[in-house]
């Protein structure tokens, strides 16, 4: 087909606005799954933690996360009878390590893995300048890297500190709950390394999730429920000394 | 570090630029309001000041974007600010506020003040400057006293829209802040108040040095008439500004929430310098008690001049420390309230101490550049018409 | 009565001002991603990069598909609760490519004692031992069967 400049030139248009929508289009990722039917939470049971830290490496083996910074993390309270409001906490190397044995015995000791809590109404995407963090339909915070300024204001209003500025992409980042996997049937990084199922993944929207059963027969607690941020990160037996 | 803070917050995010932004937002909203007084107030004592506080204003307003371009991770992305503004984010508002202020208040209110002043300059001048002041005219020469009323009148009317206009300017900033429940540093209804009547009191002293330097350089005498207002104006504006950041401060110790006693060690600790020595006790109690002496006994003008020029330096050095207080104070507590961590100024980095020093330095070299191509005082013309100036 | 000349400036400054925005407005629709606003106010094409990303855990399921004597084994015991990838590290590119990506096994001494040595954090309960006094130094799986560690499930080595 011999095409001459003119019928290119009128071709290229039409081309560039096919591939957008080309690009535009799946944006579900995998063809058997549908955004709607989902609502991703988790759940951690701090009365199984060990503290062995294998979720942290599995997650920045999967994430790539760059040393130094954690998508994941597990600290270790230490509290001394009835002075909840002053634990004493370490969290050597996120935990990515496992940690040391603890030098204070007596009182109560436990481990407590941390994570982006995917806030229904996180504080995080409400002040993002232009977008580039956002709340999937089923319920994930995710970063935009191509689109993030780096203006890191999304760092500071996160609660939790979960989010960290990333070294070499020079944008936001954070735990994203493998939305790779999730969108994929499998659970994420941390919870598939967890060898004691300290860390459940939770489809909310799924009736047939285990989760359902468990928030109606156990005491779930959330992390600073008083900013109400909606999160959507439960532990069970979680500690009233825990930050 | 010290404690113990989350892992991923020992690193602080926002560094010395982003103590230098509302700094020199500040400086812009305050000389603005200064400039307003006579406008709009009809203040008549300032007006000696009225152009030079405009052309300020202006100078600041320029520089005041580049800190930020500096400390962002994708400089290249800001214009996203404009294309697709997050709604719920104070900081999405910064590009329109800004470009607002810059085009439809400054600009426009310089530009219709000195109008008269390029007409003639374009018609007396020759080569690259005369053709810079046809651009300015706009191609239109009508100086007639009827366009001249005209002129003024909307002026008028610019300078009302800019008053507000400067408060949103500089409280989105505070606003910036004290909406972030995250951190109990920041987050009080009473950030944006604190930071526009500390803009205020920064804009109003930098004028009045301004005006010193600026009538010893030209060896023309003081008009103490016109200084005596401004230092009034200072004094007032900082009694307010103190009285806030007291509201603040005894609020928080009364109060005693989770967070006062990690907060009250770190101003102890930290923050021993910058807070209690620097902002506290240079920056807000030495100026007012010597502001308050000059109010109160009636000192030589020569005395007054200089208890004014030590007082404004007093002030703005303690209005940078009240930012840096805010700014970096903020991120160096833990948000589990169980540690803190430290803060290094590198030198020579993106976001070091040089580039800092250098982005203060600037507003005063475009402000030298604008005094040149828009001379704020009476200029004899070659032609002999009579121009129109300050004094 | 305004007159026309006596205003001409501040049409002509007007003017200046609709051009800006104009361009503006231009630019604008020309450099706004085409997915942005689709799900939300953000950039719909960002769903598709993110979850496309190549995963480096295969995940449980894929183990035991080929290596079901093992997970029925490992299901009898107590590390039943273990994925094959906790102590195995992420082996996705072998589960693509069993045949010339051979996973390698882990130092039994090492890994072992991340989850078992004791610590006074570790919930009650928990099997935790001193490795030097358990086992002066040998290696676990001397006396252990790691998919099946217990004595009493029959899995002795």
């Amino acid at each position: 087909m011999n095409l001459n400049r003119r019928q290119i030139l009128l071709l290229l248009p039409a081309a560039a606005v096919a591939w957008d929508f080309l690009l535009a289009g799946n944006p579900e990722g995998s063809p058997n799954y549908k955004m709607s039917d989902h609502w991703w939470g988790m759940l951690i049971d701090i009365a199984k933690c060990i503290g062995c830290g294998s979720c942290v490496r599995a997650c920045a083996m999967e994430n790539d996360v760059p040393e130094g910074y954690f998508r994941t993390w597990v600290e270790r309270y230490h509290v001394t009878d009835w002075h909840i409001e002053n634990p004493e906490v370490d969290s050597p190397k996120g935990g990515m390590d496992g940690f040391p044995p603890g030098k204070t015995e007596g009182g109560k000791n436990f481990f407590v893995p941390k994570m982006c809590n995917q806030c229904v109404d996180s504080p995080c995407s409400q002040v993002c300048p232009v977008g580039a963090t956002f709340h999937t339909p089923d319920g994930v915070v995710l970063v935009d890297y191509d689109y993030c300024l780096g203006c890191r204001y999304c760092i500071q209003a996160c609660p939790y500190g979960c989010r960290f500025f990333h070294p070499q992409k020079h944008t936001a980042d954070k735990c994203t709950l493998c939305y790779h996997r999730i969108t994929k049937g499998l659970t994420t990084a941390c919870c598939e390394a967890c060898p004691t199922g300290a860390r459940q993944l939770a489809d909310l929207k799924n009736p047939n999730d285990p989760i359902h059963a468990f928030l109606k027969t156990h005491a779930v607690q959330v992390l600073k429920p008083h900013l109400a941020t909606g999160s959507k990160l439960f532990y069970n037996s979680l500690d009233g000394s825990v930050r | 570090m010290e404690g113990f803070m989350y892992p991923n917050e020992v690193e602080l995010q926002w560094s010395i630029l982003i103590v230098l932004y509302p700094f020199l937002t500040g400086l812009v909203a305050g000389a603005f309001i200064l400039a307003s007084l006579e406008r709009v107030f009809r203040v008549e004592e300032v007006k000696p000041t009225y152009r030079l506080a405009l052309l300020t204003a202006l100078a600041f307003l320029i520089v005041a974007p580049l800190p930020l371009q500096l400390h962002l991770g994708h400089p290249e992305r800001s214009l996203e600010m404009y294309l697709t503004p997050h709604r719920s984010s104070a900081m999405a508002m910064f590009g329109f506020v800004y470009l607002w202020y810059l085009m439809a208040v400054l600009v426009v209110e310089i530009w219709l003040d000195y109008r008269r002043d390029i007409v003639c300059l374009a018609e007396s001048s020759r080569g690259v400057k005369g053709a810079l002041y046809r651009i300015l005219a706009l191609g239109s020469y009508n100086i007639s006293p009827a366009a001249l009323r005209i002129d003024d009148r909307v002026g008028w009317i610019i300078t009302l829209i800019g008053i507000p206009s400067a408060f949103l300017l500089h409280g989105y900033v505070g606003f910036i802040f004290g909406s972030v429940k995250a951190n109990p540093w920041w987050s009080t209804p009473l950030m944006p108040v604190v930071f526009l009547f500390s803009a205020m009191v920064s804009g109003i002293a930098l004028v009045l040095l301004m005006y010193m330097v600026t009538c010893a350089i030209r060896r023309v005498a003081i008009d103490m008439r016109c200084l005596d207002t401004i230092a009034k104006y200072l004094f007032y504006t900082f009694v307010i500004d103190f009285a806030l950041e007291m509201l603040d401060l005894i609020h928080r110790i009364y109060e005693s929430d989770e967070s006062f006693r990690s907060l009250d060690f770190m101003v102890h600790t930290r923050l021993f310098y910058s807070q209690i020595l620097m902002q506290i006790f240079l920056g807000t109690l030495a100026p007012l008690a010597l502001l308050s002496l000059t109010q109160m006994i009636g000192f030589p003008a020569a005395a007054r001049r200089r208890i004014y020029a030590i007082a404004s330096v007093f002030t703005l050095v303690g209005i940078f420390a009240m930012r840096w207080n805010v700014v970096i104070g903020g991120q160096l507590f833990s948000k589990s309230f169980l540690g803190y961590t430290s803060y290094k100024v590198h030198l020579i980095t993106r976001e070091g101490l040089l580039p800092a020093v250098v982005l203060m330095i600037l507003p005063f070299a475009i402000l030298y550049l604008l005094i040149k191509i828009l001379p704020p005082w009476q200029v004899e013309s070659p032609v002999g018409a009579e121009m129109h100036g300050d004094d | 009565m305004v007159e026309f000349k006596d205003i001409a400036h501040l049409i002509r400054l007007a003017g200046v001002f609709l051009l800006g925005v104009i361009l503006f407005l231009v630019v604008r629709s020309l450099a706004i991603p085409k997915s942005f606003g689709q799900y939300g106010p953000f950039r719909g094409a960002a769903l598709v990069e993110l979850s496309a990303r190549p995963m480096t855990f295969a995940g449980h399921e894929a183990c035991e598909n080929c290596h079901s004597d093992v997970a029925a084994l490992k299901a009898k015991g107590v590390h039943k609760t273990i994925n094959c990838e906790s102590c195995h590290g992420p082996l996705a590119k072998h589960a693509d490519d069993p045949g010339n990506i051979k996973p390698v096994l882990p130092d039994v001494a090492q890994l072992c004692i991340r989850c078992h040595s004791e610590n006074i954090a570790k919930p009650a309960g928990f099997p935790q031992v001193n490795a030097k006094e358990h086992s002066g130094g040998q290696p676990c799986n001397t006396c252990h069967q790691p998919h099946s560690p217990g004595f009493d499930a029959g899995a002795k080595k």
